[in-house]
C-alpha cells in the first residue's frame, strides 16, 4: 500500500497578466519508509510539489492522498524543510526549535530534552541559547532540520537541505540525516539539483522536465547502494554506472547546458 | 612589542574622538548662548519691540514665579498627560487596526480609499468636530493627540505586515498553524523593529494635536497658556510657555529614542 499518492496533480500559478502552468499530469507514490529523490533544472516545479505535498498550497487539478487521505485532512505532522532555513531570527536556536510544538500545543519538558538531545546528535547543543545569526550556514540548515525532525513527523519534505554547504559538511550531513531517516524509517521526498546526492540518498529519483513541470523518467537505485550510507555509496562501483545514466538522461534534455544547473 | 603599539593607536583615535566631541559640544553651548544674549541685548535697546518679543530675563522671571506659586507645575503635567496618552492611544490604535486589516484581505481591500482620504485629511481640521462629539474637555484634547497618529501609524504598520518574507509562514503552515498563530509567530515579531520605529514619528505628531486641541478649548496646559498669553497680550508668558514645550518635547523625544535602541535590542 502506498503511503503518499500523487493522482494527476497540476498546478497554475495565477497573476493579473496570466498564468504559469507549473506541474502538469503529476502521478507518483511513495511507500512508507520510502526515499525518493526530485531532480531536474531550476524552476520546473520542484518546490511547487513539495508546498503541494505539506499541505500549504492546494493544487488546481489532481488529488494528494496520505495514508489514503486527503492532504488538507490529515492529520499526520509533516516535517517540511524550506529552500532556505528560515529560522526566526529573534528566537534563539532552541525556541526555533521548539516552535512546532508550541503550535500542536505539545510543549512538555519531555519535548524540550527530546530537542536538545537532537541538537546535541547533529553538533548544536553549545549553540542551543545563541540567535541564528551567530551561527553558520550549515549550522543553521542543521537547526533547521532539527526543528522539522522534532515533531516526529511521519514524511518529511526536503527542498534543498543541503545546497548551502560546503561539500565536506554537507557529506557528513548527508549521512547524518540519512542515519536518522533509517532509524525513525520515515518517509521522504528529498529536492535536489545534485545527481550524487540523489544516488547516495534515495531509493528512487524521478526525473523531471521544465515547461511544466512533469515527470520525465524514473531511476531505481540498485538495491546494493540502498543500504550504504550515502559516503559510501559514492565510492562504490555501482554508483558510477547510474550517476552515467542519469547524467545522459538530463544531458539529453537541455542540450545547451552543461549539466549542472547554479541556482 | 606588537600589542602594545596596537593599544597606543588605539589611544590616540579614542583621543580624537574625545577631541571632536567637545569641540561640537563647545560650538553647540556657544550658538545657545549667543542667541540668548542677542536676544537680551537687542530687547534692552529696543532694536526689537520687547513688547512683543520679550527678553530671556522677563521669560526667565515668569518661569520662576509660576514654578513658585505651583501653577505652571499643573500646566505643565496637564500637557504631559494629555501628550503621553494621546500618543499611547494613537500609536496602540494604529496598530491594532493594522492587525485587523491583515486578518482580511478583503477587509483591507474595502477599507483602502477611506484610509486614504482619512490619512490625506489634515487631522487638525477635525478638532472643533471632535469638541462637539467629546465635549470641551481634555477628552477632546487626548482624541486631538491620538487621531493625528492613528492612520499613518495604520498605513505603515499594514505594509510593514505585508512585507513579512512569506515563506516565515510557510514554515508554520506547514506545522499546521493558524492565522492568529502565524500573526503572533512570525509577522509581528517580524514588523516589531517597524512599529518601534513608528513610535518616533508620533511622538511629534501628538504634541502638534494637543497643542492645537488647547488652543480650541482647554483651561489648563502650555497650549493653553500660549493663547491665553496672546489674548491678553503678555508675550513674555508665550515664550517661556514655548521654551517648556521645546524642552519637555525634546525629553519625550529622547526617551522615546532611549526606548526604541532598548526594544530594538531585546526583542531581536
Ligand atoms: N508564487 C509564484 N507565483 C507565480 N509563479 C511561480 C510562483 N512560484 C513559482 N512559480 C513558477 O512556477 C515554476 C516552478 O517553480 P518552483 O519554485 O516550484 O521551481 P523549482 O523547481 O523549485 O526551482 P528551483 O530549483 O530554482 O528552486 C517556475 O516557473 C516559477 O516561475
Ligand atoms: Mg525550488
Amino acid at each position: 500500500m502506498s503511503f503518499l499518492t500523487l493522482d494527476h496533480v497540476t498546478h497554475h500559478y495565477f497573476s493579473k497578466n496570466g498564468y504559469t502552468k507549473a506541474l502538469e499530469d503529476i502521478s507518483l507514490s511513495v511507500g512508507e519508509g520510502e526515499f525518493i529523490a526530485l531532480l531536474g533544472p531550476s524552476g520546473c516545479g520542484k518546490s511547487t510539489i513539495l508546498s503541494i505535498i505539506a499541505g500549504i498550497m492546494k493544487q488546481t487539478k489532481g488529488s494528494v492522498l496520505l495514508q489514503n487521505e486527503a492532504i488538507t485532512d490529515s492529520e499526520l505532522p509533516i516535517g517540511y524543510m524550506l529552500q532556505q532555513d528560515y529560522l526566526f531570527p529573534w528566537k534563539t536556536i532552541i525556541d526555533n526549535v521548539l516552535i512546532g510544538p508550541k503550535i500542536y500545543k505539545k510543549e512538555a519538558p519531555a519535548v524540550k530534552e527530546k530537542a536538545l538531545e537532537l541538537l546535541d546528535e547533529v553538533g548544536l547543543a553549545h549553540v542551543s541559547d545563541a540567535y541564528p545569526d551567530a551561527l553558520s550556514g550549515g549550522m543553521r540548515q542543521r537547526a533547521a532540520l532539527v526543528r522539522t525532525l522534532i515533531n516526529d513527523p511521519k514524511i518529511l519534505l526536503l527542498d534543498e537541505p543541503f545546497s548551502a554547504l560546503d561539500y565536506q559538511t554537507k557529506l557528513k550531513l548527508e549521512d547524518l540525516v540519512s542515519q536518522l531517516l533509517k532509524t525513525y524509517y520515515k518517509t521522504t521526498v528529498l529536492v535536489t539539483h545534485d545527481i550524487g546526492e540523489a544516488i547516495a540518498m534515495s531509493d528512487r529519483i524521478f526525473i523531471m522536465n521544465a515547461d511544466p513541470g512533469s515527470i520525465a523518467k524514473v531511476f531505481e537505485v540498485p538495491v546494493e547502494l540502498r543500504n550504504e550510507t550515502p559516503f559510501l555509496v559514492r565510492r562504490h562501483p555501482k554508483y558510477q554506472i547510474i550517476f552515467d545514466k542519469i547524467w545522459k538522461e538530463l544531458d539529453e534534455r537541455a542540450p545547451d547546458s552543461e549539466g549542472a544547473e547554479a541556482t | 612589542m606588537k600589542a602594545k603599539s596596537d593599544q597606543h593607536l588605539f589611544e590616540a583615535y579614542k583621543n580624537s574622538l574625545k577631541r571632536e566631541k567637545r569641540i561640537v559640544i563647545s560650538w553647540q553651548l556657544s550658538i545657545l548662548i549667543i542667541f540668548f544674549v542677542l536676544w537680551e541685548i537687542a530687547s534692552k535697546f529696543y532694536w526689537i519691540d520687547p513688547l512683543l518679543f520679550s527678553s530671556p530675563s522677563r521669560v526667565g522671571n515668569v518661569l520662576v514665579e509660576k514654578f513658585a506659586d505651583g501653577s505652571m507645575f499643573t500646566h505643565v503635567q496637564v500637557t504631559l498627560f494629555e501628550t503621553l496618552l494621546g500618543f499611547l492611544i494613537g500609536t496602540i490604535a494604529g496598530i491594532l487596526i493594522a492587525s485587523a486589516l491583515w486578518s482580511s484581505a478583503r477587509f483591507s481591500k474595502i477599507m483602502d480609499p477611506y484610509l486614504v482620504i482619512m490619512n490625506a485629511m489634515p487631522k487638525v481640521a477635525l478638532g472643533p468636530i471632535i469638541i462637539v462629539a467629546l465635549g470641551p474637555g481634555y477628552i477632546s484634547i487626548i482624541a486631538m493627540g491620538a487621531i493625528i497618529s492613528v492612520i499613518i501609524t495604520t498605513l505603515v504598520v499594514y505594509s510593514a505586515f505585508n512585507e513579512v518574507d512569506p515563506n516565515y509562514e510557510k514554515v508554520l503552515k506547514s506545522f499546521g498553524a493558524t492565522r492568529w498563530q502565524c500573526f503572533k509567530e512570525a509577522v509581528f515579531p517580524a514588523t516589531l523593529p517597524a512599529m518601534i520605529s513608528t513610535l518616533k514619528v508620533n511622538v511629534g505628531l501628538s504634541w502638534v494635536g494637543v497643542i492645537v486641541g488647547e488652543f480650541l478649548v482647554s483651561k489648563q496646559g502650555l497650549g493653553y497658556l500660549i493663547i491665553y498669553g496672546f489674548q491678553v497680550f503678555d508675550f513674555s508668558l508665550v515664550m517661556s510657555s514655548l521654551a517648556l514645550i521645546a524642552i519637555f518635547a525634546a525629553i519625550m523625544y529622547k526617551i522615546v529614542e532611549k526606548l526604541e535602541a532598548w526594544l530594538i535590542k531585546h526583542s531581536t
